[in-house]
């Protein structure tokens, strides 16, 4: 199976390490990974503080650069929602690129979909392991956008040593909200408070997550605070988990 | 006015309150959501939901005739019915009627509606002492504060905060006992009950086909207010009429539901029309008043959704940010994700513009609306409103501008993350800044925030890509 890898602006310039786990992971699993060289940055930012004609330039470079795809799949539940839910109604009187907008939209997957929905793989065939106390955290729009809940859980599951704690609220807001982080800045950490108060709570040690913006988010917190518990991205969780002679590996 | 922003600094270190109205909305919300959970199993959420939905956008789409059809049905009754366009006319016109009556006490029964238009001020500058009688609404009106909830006016003040408030105001001894303190309300309000000339009420839906004028309450009061008085003027908003009693079933079952859990609320008051000969209560003269303040400008458009709300509250009960908050802090009657939705729509962006601020996108609301009014959508298309609007500094819309430029294209992306790098490198340390510039500044105030890698991983792909496609 042919693989376009969207990286997503954040893991592109932030967060490559995420990107290679989830490559390699897709590689393990039998996929030809490829990179389109001409791809961005969703335009989500944009979208969600209400400028349209901006998010608009940037999908269509997204769009270009995907073009001849057979399936994209992103690291981050956001982003594929983006291209998923809201690139067909943003060229709405764009007949022509329209088209191209759906047709990216109808084979884009968040990664973990992607696994679970069109690989379907069962990690305890290959013999997926990885010992570790972990919580996951469902990311807002991953969850209410684009509607992946089930599949991350079932990803873990899959995973011997795996031991879920999950939050009390892993759906709750952690507070990032794109601008809103910078907006109103005391609202966004006291709701990160919350999210960093069930985490301590669940009696996890590692916090994972499938959205690398959240994931930034709650690591900065944490980072500041001189918190413990360790924040990867499940790519990262599933990575070590399937390494060739893994057993020695730690996040 | 200040700023939401401004509004938000000065909540926050108000820890005790923000503790009680986050207690109290997570009661709610996990009522609200075992509720929903149990109905879900039964099979029979989802047609509810889109029953009352459809039931709704019926009465919406056809406000028009729906009111008329109301009006007519009042007036059969000997009741009377008023168009209020503003709020400003709206509380003229209950003034008037009230005066006219030589009222000296009025009793309210709970209502946002009333709450929106200010009326108690202009009442008792009227000369008209006016008394809530909800329990709750009682509470803040002795404390001097508007509701911090669309449900539980007074869900931020605890016991201790009542019995001293019962203390101070009515000279009351000092007793924490809830129970003891409900009786000293009921025991001031019932004299208030007996010598009121008017009764002031909202109503929950108003039902066409009969004229009449539904309310819900937990505590009886409605009854009292309805009753007692010889005078009553519900004040009502005109997307709370509805066409018939069979269209009011699904809100019947789903508002108390989705605002408390509760299957049933304790008092579901029906008035038609005035007292008539041979019955022993009710008012004797019978006023309605249907207020617009803003609600017509939501019709036909993509925002009329919004009027489908029955004030629930389920919204507020999950939304994060209300959670820490109350309603206080938004500055207006409705806050929450209902409240920064409909109050730029109905009242302008004047003030108003930067309530959608407070707000993260995330979308527990939308899922929460028994109505299902897509509330982070529409909060988000009002941003695109704003965006084009003079609501939006040149800064912002600037920045926005050069970054999607500059975004747009692969050559510019790869050139502004090298130059990023480069920018950063100084202020670099364990792979974080430790300089936080700019719109950032509000980011590394009680955050870190990560420099960008040393290789991106479009410039690791080379070697990424001999490792996994050999």
């Amino acid at each position: 199976m042919r693989v376009s890898f969207f990286a997503t602006c954040l893991v592109d310039m932030f967060f490559p390490d995420i990107g290679e786990s989830a490559i390699r992971v897709l590689r393990r699993l039998d996929c030809q990974v490829d990179f389109p060289m001409g791809q961005t940055c969703c335009g989500q930012p944009a979208w969600n503080s209400g400028f349209r004609a901006e998010s608009e330039r940037m999908a269509e470079a997204v769009i270009r650069a995907f073009a001849g795809s057979e399936y994209v799949v992103a690291p981050s539940g956001s982003c594929a929602g983006m291209i998923r839910t809201v690139y067909p109604a943003l060229f709405e009187g764009r007949p022509e690129l329209q088209a191209q907008a759906r047709a990216l939209a109808a084979k884009t997957y968040e990664l973990t979909e992607f696994l679970v929905k069109v690989l379907r793989v069962d990690l305890r065939e290959r013999g997926a392991h990885f010992d570790g106390k972990v919580a996951y955290h469902q990311s807002c729009h991953m969850t209410r956008e684009l509607g992946v809940v089930a599949e991350p859980y079932q990803l873990l599951d899959q995973v011997q040593g795996v031991i879920r704690h999950d939050l009390e609220r892993p759906d709750l807001c952690c507070g990032f909200g794109g601008t809103f982080s910078v907006k109103q800045p005391e609202l966004s950490v006291a709701m990160l408070e919350d999210k960093l108060s069930d985490l301590d709570a669940s009696g996890a040690d590692i916090l994972v997550g499938a959205d690398p913006a959240c994931m930034m988010h709650m690591k900065g917190r944490m980072r500041r605070l001189g918190k413990s518990q360790k924040v990867i991205h499940l790519a990262q969780l599933l990575e070590m988990a399937t390494r060739p002679g893994r057993g020695e590996a730690k996040p | 006015m200040s700023g939401m922003r401004d509004r938000v600094k000065a909540e926050m270190p108000k820890v005790g309150r923000r503790r009680a109205v986050g207690d109290a909305t997570r009661h709610h919300f996990h009522t609200r959501r075992k509720q929903w959970a149990k109905m879900t199993e039964e099979g029979r959420l989802q047609p509810l939901r889109d029953w009352a939905k459809a039931v709704k956008d019926q009465a919406l789409n056809n406000n028009q005739q729906v009111v008329a059809k109301f009006q007519q049905s009042v007036e059969a009754l000997g009741g009377h019915v008023h168009f209020a366009a503003t709020a400003a006319d709206c509380v003229r016109q209950v003034v008037e009627i009230a005066t006219q009556h030589g009222a000296k006490l009025v009793v309210k029964s709970k209502s946002m509606a009333t709450e929106e238009i200010h009326l108690n001020p202009a009442l008792e500058a009227a000369g008209v002492e006016t008394v809530e009688t909800d329990l709750g609404e009682y509470i803040v009106q002795l404390a001097g504060e508007p509701p911090i909830h669309i449900v539980g006016p007074a869900l931020h003040l605890t016991r201790y905060d009542v019995a001293e408030l019962f203390e101070k105001e009515l000279g009351e001894p000092m007793s924490t006992d809830p129970e003891a303190l409900t009786a000293v309300a009921r025991r001031v309000l019932r004299d208030k009950f007996l010598n009121a000339d008017v009764g002031i009420t909202g109503a929950n839906a108003g039902i066409a086909e009969t004229g009449t004028v539904v309310l819900f309450t937990n505590e009886g009061n409605g009854r009292m207010v309805t009753s007692l008085p010889r005078v009553m003027i519900t004040v009502m908003g005109m997307e709370k009429v509805i066409g018939t009693w069979a269209d009011f079933e699904p809100v019947l079952t789903l508002l108390p539901r989705s605002a408390t859990g509760q299957n049933m609320t304790v008092y579901v008051s029906a008035v038609t029309g005035p007292r008539r000969e041979g019955e022993l209560d009710g008012p004797e003269e019978l006023h309605v008043i249907v207020m617009d303040a803003g609600r017509s400008k939501l019709l036909g458009t993509e925002y009329q959704e919004a009027l489908r709300c029955f004030r629930c509250g389920a919204c507020l009960n999950c939304c994060p940010v209300f959670r820490q908050l109350g309603g206080h802090a938004y500055g207006t009657t409705y806050g929450g994700p209902i409240g920064i939705t409909i109050t730029p729509l109905m009242k302008g962006f004047v003030e108003h513009a930067d309530l959608l601020d407070a707000c993260s996108l995330c979308g527990a609301c939308t899922e929460a609306c028994a109505m299902q009014i897509p509330l982070h959508h529409l909060i988000r298309d009002l941003k695109a409103e704003r965006a084009a609007s003079a609501y939006t500094s040149g800064w912002e819309r600037l920045l926005f501008r050069v970054w999607s430029w500059a975004w747009s294209s692969a050559g510019r992306f790869r050139w502004t993350g090298k130059l990023a790098r480069l920018l950063a490198k100084p202020y670099t340390q364990d792979g974080y800044l430790t300089w936080h510039p700019g719109p950032l500044a509000a980011w590394g105030a009680e955050r870190d925030f990560p420099a960008p890698a040393a290789r991106s991983l479009r410039e690791r792909w080379a070697d990424l890509e001999r490792e996994v496609n050999p």
